[in-house]
């Protein structure tokens, strides 16, 4: 069967499915276990509005206990167990993590992870908010807008490609089609192959994300920005403040929040990212991250113990945003 | 504040030209690409793309027609002809007939040839060899030529990603595999998210502010974890890899932000509405089919641009759950990332390849922002 009748087909069953699955278990719910006549309806009604929620929660919950809530459990297990030939599992206790915090790859994978924390949210967030304060203020804002957002449809494999041509690098002899080295050497300097330069080629791959989630940040600020009370900004006026001085003082902190959000968001991004690297420089050249540390382990070195391991490593910074998260949102459901 | 007397237009100018300026950043980089596309690859080896609306000045080495072009003019054996065909045209500003010497001549001068007779070239790249016994030998006299030629763009790249290229060159397959991972992948969690975010957003049950609560945790849930495990799952229940296991895997992972996003939407619907159908006789069923569902529709299109613009740029599941090791259900994302590896050097390959694949979240993007906007809006701010 070709792959497109297949999806066709995968549609319909899986929608279809889903419909019937609905209508059926209502239909059973409300007409043969629960009806709603004779001696007990009352109670009958009662049951059945006490059930039908998890008729309605019932897909969504199986899929996500199976794809999310499961693999965090057994990711862990597998952690701390090692494969052993023709099947089955070892309990080695922490050995997988013992063995990865020595290997010099995992130091340089934290390392420039704790770099992209530090330097990509900051960046992006930076970016996205003069952006978002420069547009609001022209008249033709909005197409600014649009252009600086349009990365965030492209693939950070895409992406990858279109900076893999800005910093492409020709001999010195030769005329150079890469942006950034055309710059250098019309400004006298050397071409470089940027991305073979260990510790700054970490900076030339941030570039890419921050490129990508500058556009995010800024129509969430922007928002945020349009939020703010008028009077705040008149009565400053009125008081004499610069137009720094309205920004820094007035604004800034009245959308704080939205900026801690923004930040967090762009956060969770970095400590996944793994496209962009893996595409560009595969970890070579000391630019290995932890998501392409755990690919590498998983699929190259096929050791399944130290990849969970690596895996934990990144649930274990992703946790505190987490936590936060969960108790942000149930501060707001009271 | 456009009401703030005094400095204002000098202020505007500044605003307006940092903004170009930054517009001017971020665009630079997908345009240098998409012009690339369209060029050949000697022009793109011979010059930056930004130069590629300007007439150029390259190098080329052509060669003038073979021995059996000559013909007699009194006792002189002559080929004459044209150094651009196929209606090229350039103007030529110096050439010679040694790659040691490549501009040795001006267009005009006669330059007498090593294995005598003599050859001549105008600026307009008609050449004249002559002699006065037969030209012998296979090939044609080489030229090399210092030349300007007028800006070029051709089609020819996505005439071969798309259609006549072989083996990695061509990307219809991956095109059509991503579309066939995409489509169902898009379309399934939004009908069971839809379900489950009327539960969560409209019915009173033991346990929803508990469930609500796991649902924003999963959403920060890293890819990574699931990788494992869910590989194994695959194989032990006989899916292994393909496009089944790619569509249950994307399903799983954007259902947290399915569910968050539609209920936060369903959860600020006007309360009278659906608690007048209720008071009508209504059940759940109907009020959430009739009422909530056709309202959410902001909603659903939001998260459904998140989750094709999420499934069509995604390279992790597909090549966790997808690909195998024949390659025939390979995406076009890790098409790309194989040609970065295998023919980094070929930018017209490259950029058309990205192209094919970046057009389509591109349009995507551009006529439904709106609701791409709203979502993350829903999604990330209170």
């Amino acid at each position: 069967m070709s792959p497109a009748l297949q999806a066709l087909v995968t549609i319909s069953i899986g929608v279809g499915g889903c419909v019937i699955y609905f209508i059926l278990s209502n239909m059973i719910l409300d007409k043969l276990l629960f009806p709603a006549r004779g001696p007990n309806i009352a109670r009958n009604i009662r049951r059945a509005g006490m059930i039908r929620p998890w008729l309605f929660l019932a897909p969504a919950l199986t899929l996500l206990g199976l794809y999310l809530a499961y693999p965090v459990i057994e990711t862990l297990r597998l952690s701390l167990t090692e494969r052993v030939r023709g099947g089955g599992s070892d309990w080695v206790g922490l050995d997988n993590y013992r063995q990865m915090v020595v290997e010099p790859k995992f130091r340089e994978a934290l390392r420039n992870n704790f770099l992209w924390l530090l330097v990509v949210p900051a960046a992006a967030t930076g970016f996205g908010l003069i952006a978002a304060q420069l547009t609001d203020r022209i008249r033709w804002g909005n197409i600014a807008k649009a252009l600086i957002f349009m990365p965030m449809a492209i693939s950070f494999v895409g992406a990858a490609v279109i900076w893999k041509l800005v910093y492409d690098a020709r001999p010195i002899d030769q005329e150079q089609i890469g942006v950034l080295n055309a710059i250098v050497v019309a400004l006298g300097g050397a071409p470089h192959t940027w991305l073979t330069i260990p510790f700054w080629n970490n900076f030339f791959l941030m570039v890419v994300l921050i490129w990508i989630q500058t556009g995010f940040a800024m129509v969430i600020l922007s928002a945020a920005l349009r939020g703010i009370p008028e009077e705040t900004i008149e009565a400053a006026i009125v008081d004499g403040a610069n137009p720094w001085q309205i920004f820094f003082r007035i604004k800034v902190p009245q959308i704080a929040g939205t900026i801690v959000v923004v930040w967090t968001t762009i956060t969770l991004v970095v400590l996944k990212v793994f496209d962009i690297v893996y595409a560009m420089t595969n970890g070579q050249w000391q630019t290995q991250v932890l998501a392409n540390y755990m690919f590498d382990k998983l699929f190259r070195a096929n050791d399944w113990g130290v990849g969970s391991a690596a895996a934990m490593v990144i649930m274990v910074l992703v946790l505190p945003i987490l936590v936060w998260n969960v108790v942000q949102a149930r501060r707001e459901m009271k | 504040m456009d009401n703030i007397a005094g400095r204002r237009s000098g202020l505007t100018w500044a605003v307006q030209l940092s903004v170009l300026a930054l517009v001017a950043l971020w665009v630079f980089p997908t345009l240098g690409l998409f012009i690339s596309s369209f060029r050949t690859a000697d022009q793109i080896s011979a010059t930056g793309w930004w130069k590629a609306p300007f007439p150029t000045e390259q190098n080329m080495v052509l060669r003038a027609a073979g021995p059996e072009a000559q013909r007699q003019e009194g006792d002189r054996y002559v080929i004459e002809g044209d150094l651009f065909t196929d209606g090229k045209t350039g103007e030529v500003s110096a050439w010679g007939i040694s790659s040691k010497a490549y501009d040795a001549y001006k267009p005009g001068e006669v330059a007498e040839l090593r294995k005598g007779g003599t050859i001549t070239l105008d600026a307009t790249g008609h050449y004249r060899l002559e002699r006065d016994a037969p030209f012998e030998g296979r090939r044609g006299q080489r030229i090399f030529v210092t030349a300007t030629t007028p800006p070029e763009f051709t089609l020819d790249n996505y005439r071969k990603v798309l259609f006549s290229g072989s083996g990695s060159d061509n990307m219809a397959r991956a095109f059509l595999s991503t579309l066939t991972v995409t489509i169902p992948a898009t379309v399934i969690p939004i009908l069971i998210a839809a379900f489950a975010a009327y539960a969560l957003a409209w019915m009173e049950f033991p346990g929803r502010a508990l469930l609500i609560a796991v649902i924003v945790g999963l959403l920060v849930v890293p890819l990574q974890l699931a990788l494992i495990p869910l590989l194994k799952l695959h194989n032990q229940i006989g899916i292994g890899k393909g496009y089944l296991g790619v569509w249950l895997a994307h399903t799983g992972f954007g259902l947290p932000l399915a569910i968050y996003l539609l209920r936060n939407y369903m959860v600020g619907l006007p309360r009278d509405i659906i608690e007048n159908a209720r008071v009508d006789g209504a059940t759940d069923f109907q009020i959430f089919t009739r009422i909530v569902l056709p309202l959410s529709f902001p909603a659903l299109a939001s998260f459904a641009i998140f989750q094709f613009l999420w499934t069509w740029n995604d390279l992790l599941v597909a090549k966790v759950f997808l690909i195998d090791a024949t390659g025939d259900t390979t995406v076009m994302t890790n098409q790309i990332v194989e040609l970065l590896g295998t023919r980094g050097g070929n930018w017209e390959i490259l950029a058309t390849a990205a192209f094919v694949s970046i057009s389509v979240p591109l349009a995507v993007f551009f006529v439904m922002q709106k609701y791409l906007v709203r979502g993350l809006l829903a999604g990330s701010v209170k």
